[in-house]
């Protein structure tokens, strides 16, 4: 994904990614590991992330001691709050529907707010399927980082949704994120 | 997966949809030299593959480039670089930056 047209698609006014992942596990799991800042920590770009499950409920990401320490180190200065956003609508363990705008830098934050929807089902008993819907109409920063653009020009800025997806499959499936 | 992607008629396709996702099968099938049945049982098998999904959208099916499955193979047998995770936020914010 070098792109940001990539994995858009412009339906009337719309942008939409769309990204599915079979993982060998249950909804409920796939559920906690999305919405628990215990296990939300652990994969992707691993700045926790916490929710009010219920309509109208708060949605942040926060960077990590670690994260805040590298940044320091580095030179740069990061955010406390990395991603905002309100919860839509929660439907445990089978879909969730959220706001969500990048805070990381001032074009993401002005790409304000998109929507993402996870859709969790369960195709077989122990496999579940999980589908992220991310419209990012207007947004092209976020469309460009969610996208994995940004991993590809060397500097490690992450693989997006396919490499976040990736990520939970290993974890949820080996116990460990893809360390080797 | 690697049989779905054997085929030059589905790499079309899913050049089609890289170049630009979220397509109708009227217009996949604009693109190729072939019977809309034709198209159609090439986009079942790339979805029975993971590579292409398809979604409703009032009365037309569109269908996305899905990368996740080469994404496996790619983070499973070339890149087992974990450190990445705690800098990828800092290391973006940095690319972002730059961009300007």
């Amino acid at each position: 994904m070098t792109t940001t047209e990539t994995t858009d698609t412009t339906q009337g006014e719309r942008t939409l990614q769309v990204y599915r992942v079979y993982i060998k596990t249950t909804p409920e799991k796939i559920w906690q590991a999305i919405t628990d800042p215990e296990w939300n920590a652990r994969y992707g770009y691993a700045a926790p992330q916490h929710f009010e499950l219920r309509p109208g409920g708060s949605f942040r990401s926060t960077a990590s001691e670690e994260m805040r320490r590298v940044s320091d180190e580095m030179g740069y200065g990061i955010p406390d709050v990395v991603v905002d956003g309100e919860v839509l609508e929660a439907d445990p363990p089978r879909k969730l529907v959220q706001t969500f705008r990048m805070l990381m830098d001032p074009a993401a934050a002005a790409d304000g707010f998109t929507r993402l929807t996870y859709d969790i089902f369960e195709v077989a008993p122990g496999v579940s399927r999980l589908t992220v819907t991310h419209d990012v109409t207007g947004a092209p920063t976020l469309a460009a980082v969610v996208a994995g653009a940004y991993e590809d020009q060397g500097g490690g800025g992450g693989g997006g949704w396919a490499w976040i997806l990736s990520d939970l499959k290993s974890l949820l499936e080996t116990g460990s994120i893809l360390a080797g | 997966m690697f049989k779905a992607l054997a085929d030059p008629t589905r790499r079309f396709l899913l050049d089609q949809l890289f170049a630009r996702d979220g397509r109708t099968l009227t217009e996949l099938e604009s693109a190729v030299e072939m019977t809309r049945y034709g198209v159609m049982k090439h986009l079942r098998v790339l979805e029975e593959a993971g590579l292409v999904v398809s979604r409703k959208s009032g009365r037309e099916k569109l269908h996305f480039l899905n990368p996740v499955p080469i994404r496996l193979i790619h983070d499973r047998w070339i890149d087992k670089y974990t450190e990445r995770h705690v800098t990828a936020l800092v290391d973006l914010k940095n690319q972002l930056e730059e961009q300007r």
